[in-house]
């Protein structure tokens, strides 16, 4: 704000002072010249109506020649100093619109606004630097989740479009570069709030900085970095950066997963998107011959995944110096090359090629040589999604969805993650009893994700009742409180006590202060139990099936009622 | 030789002089203050308090200060004088020319504390 203040005040000098003089040059000339009064005497006019006159006749307002109408004298100094102070007036004033359009003035102007929205802020805030495909992805996301987020990005075009989004609440966002450490420090980096540094630029050497920048200034922040490159990833685990997400990576191991654990894939996409949507039908890529057009990031990251799952792959390349010894050299747009690799025979095609548009052809002709392919495709730029629905491709990988995808749990639910990863060391017999219980709990939507802490600060009802030596269990949480027999449409995922994780812990299982549970439910099933979280009375109903009476007088009367019942005589 | 250091020295030290010159005489005998020594003070004092804007230094931060303080004094001062001219009626009795010049008095002692910092800064230039 200083800035901004004292940009003003340097500018506004000349027209100040110019005004100042027109002012004082007129007064001074009014109370020189003399006039004549209504009785023909000679008159000087005074400072004080000197001023008065100037100042309307400044304005152009005119209330007329006062006291005393104007003698010739007198009215040529006015003539000429009209021109005077309607000039200065006019210079002035468009100085002030010059200062206002100016773009270093705005450029101070934004940043003053965007320091006082960051330093409004009293809830915890995740700030997200660049606001690309990626970025905004994510901020939408996290927005409908109702996490507070903070953005950064140099593209001032990208912050047009995050206005215009209705994300329901305010985003502070600023235009600078995310290298700068100046930006990231008013974006509330050192804030206790700051709980995560989130780097999705397209520059890998930009989410570097980013990410040293902020393991530096804040070290206890938590910070998830994408990264395009093997070199910018081993970078970026040197100095400690909590999550390193590379997305081709990601789609590899997804794809792989897929093919080995289908229950463990499904359970991974239907708790990480929206709650109430419609549950998504599994994807099943098998296994045998797969060609791989496009030997690049991505080409290399599946065909990697593909053979540690035992499938046979075969590249088509365009450039040979990028090409494996045993691929096949030509375009993958073609019939021929396609022939050559031997697409008759194969299980499926995994397409990533230079655009969208080729990705598409290349597909499509692989299609019409065999129409059993289970086809696999990169979608570089998201207004394309269209093009790639209508193609019915079995299986779109868009890079920004799948950073996405890893973001969010590791900044909504932690505990998400914690668990994504045990299922997947885990067998598919246990993802799949789990992915039943899921599907019947949740009637085909999918379901909200939620963790919570046992506490007196998360949960002040359970722990006042810990407190006072009554067992809580975990399945007494998901108890309706209206009626204790009946179950809340949620699971009990895992249980945290120390570093010891039980998924799908027993009802019975019961709880103390520090642990933490991780549910999903039923969209909006989340609010129902936090009734018997904070509601110290819900709780002991749904716990001992007493309902405690409200007021003083009717507690009294059933401790009377109690005594009466256990001597046997009033 | 800096055309603005030179315009800025003289308005600072311009406003000095003019108000000393106002303030000189008997504290309550109107004819030893001319009113429109007075206007100059003020419109000299304005003139020099807007050449400090927007200076970022310390030194060019209490310069600024200064000079608000002798604007809020000789404006003070003209709003006596008017007053009683033109709106009580009383005219340039000894009671009001001695208050008008008192509020000056304390203009002349700020200004005197712009150009002493002015000397100094001034002589810590070392070139």
């Amino acid at each position: 704000m200083e800035d901004v203040i004292y940009l003003f005040l340097r500018r506004m000098r000349a027209p100040l002072i110019v005004l100042i003089a027109a002012y004082s040059v007129s007064v001074g000339g009014l109370v020189l010249i003399p006039g004549v009064d209504d009785q023909g005497n000679r008159w000087y006019m005074d400072f004080f109506h000197a001023f008065y006159f100037v100042s309307f006749m400044g304005s152009t307002i005119g209330f007329g020649e006062i006291p005393y109408p104007f003698t010739a004298a007198q009215r040529l100094w006015v003539a000429i100093c009209i021109f005077f102070t309607v000039l200065a007036w006019l210079y002035a004033i468009g100085r002030i619109f010059a200062l206002v359009q100016d773009p270093a003035f705005r450029q101070a102007m934004r940043e003053a606004r965007f320091i006082l929205a960051v330093r409004a802020i009293r809830t915890p805030f995740h700030i997200v630097c660049g606001y690309g495909e990626t970025g905004s992805l994510l901020v939408r996301a996290m927005a409908r989740r109702g996490f507070q987020c903070v953005v950064i990005d140099r593209e001032q075009d990208h912050l047009n479009a995050l206005a215009l989004e209705s994300l329901g609440s305010d985003v502070p966002a600023f235009c600078g570069d995310v290298g700068d450490t100046q930006t990231l420090l008013e974006a509330g980096l050192r804030k206790s709030l700051c709980q995560t540094v989130v780097a999705v630029t397209d520059s890998d050497d930009a989410n570097v900085k980013v990410a040293i920048t902020a393991k530096l200034l804040h070290p206890s922040v938590k910070v998830i970095c994408r990264s395009g490159s093997q070199s910018a990833s081993d970078n970026l685990a040197s100095f400690n950066t909590d999550h390193i997400i590379n997305a081709y990576d990601a789609f590899g191991e997804h794809l792989a997963m897929a093919m080995r654990t289908p229950s463990v894939h499904l359970l991974h996409a239907w708790l990480i998107s929206l709650p109430g949507k419609k549950l998504r039908p599994p994807v099943t890529p098998p296994y045998g011959k797969w060609i791989i057009c496009g030997h690049g990031r991505f080409g290399r990251a599946v065909r990697q995944y593909l053979e540690q799952e035992g499938n046979q792959t075969i590249v088509i390349e365009q450039r040979p110096e990028w090409a494996p010894s045993d691929a096949v050299i030509g375009p993958a747009t073609e019939a021929g090359p396609l022939l050559q690799a031997g697409v008759r025979d194969a299980v499926g095609i995994v397409v990533g090629i230079d655009s969208d548009t080729n990705t598409l052809s290349s597909v499509m002709t692989a299609r019409a040589l065999n129409p059993r392919l289970y086809t696999v495709a990169r979608q570089q730029r998201r207004a394309n999604t269209a093009l790639f629905q209508a193609a019915k491709i079995d299986l779109v990988m868009e890079p920004s969805r799948i950073i996405v995808w890893r973001m969010l749990p590791l900044i909504t639910t932690p505990m998400l993650t914690r668990f994504l990863r045990l299922l997947r060391t885990g067998d598919e017999r246990r993802a799949q009893m789990i992915l039943e219980r899921v599907r019947t709990v949740c009637r085909g939507m999918t379901p909200q994700t939620w963790s919570v802490d046992i506490g007196i600060d998360a949960t002040p009802a359970v722990q006042a009742l810990l407190d006072s030596g009554q067992p809580v269990s975990v399945g007494d949480l998901l108890r309706e409180r209206l009626d204790r027999d009946e179950r809340l449409p949620a699971l009990a995922l895992m249980h945290t006590r120390g570093a010891e994780n039980v998924l799908m812990p027993d009802p019975e299982r019961s709880l103390q202060a520090g642990d933490r549970l991780l549910f999903c439910g039923r969209d909006g099933t989340r609010h129902d139990m936090e009734w018997v979280l904070y509601n110290r009375k819900a709780l002991e109903y749904v716990v001992t099936g007493i309902d405690i009476p409200d007021g003083a007088v009717w507690r009294w009367l059933r401790r009377r009622r109690a005594a009466t019942a256990a001597t046997g005589h009033p | 030789m800096n055309i603005e250091k030179v315009l800025f020295g003289f308005f600072v030290l311009l406003a000095l002089t003019l108000n000393f010159g106002f303030v000189m005489g008997d504290i309550d005998d109107p004819d030893h203050h001319h009113v429109y020594e007075l206007f100059a003070a003020l419109v000299v004092s304005l003139v020099a308090t807007v050449l400090k804007f927007g200076d970022r230094s310390h030194i060019g931060a209490v310069l600024l200060a200064t000079s608000l303080v002798a604007d809020l004094h000789l404006l003070a001062a003209a709003a006596v004088w008017g007053t009683a001219n033109h709106i009580t009626g009383t005219g340039s009795d000894p009671g009001t020319v001695a208050s008008v010049v008192s509020l000056a008095g304390g203009a002349l002692l700020a200004n005197l504390a712009s150009v002493v910092l002015l000397v100094i800064e001034t002589a810590n230039l070392r070139r």
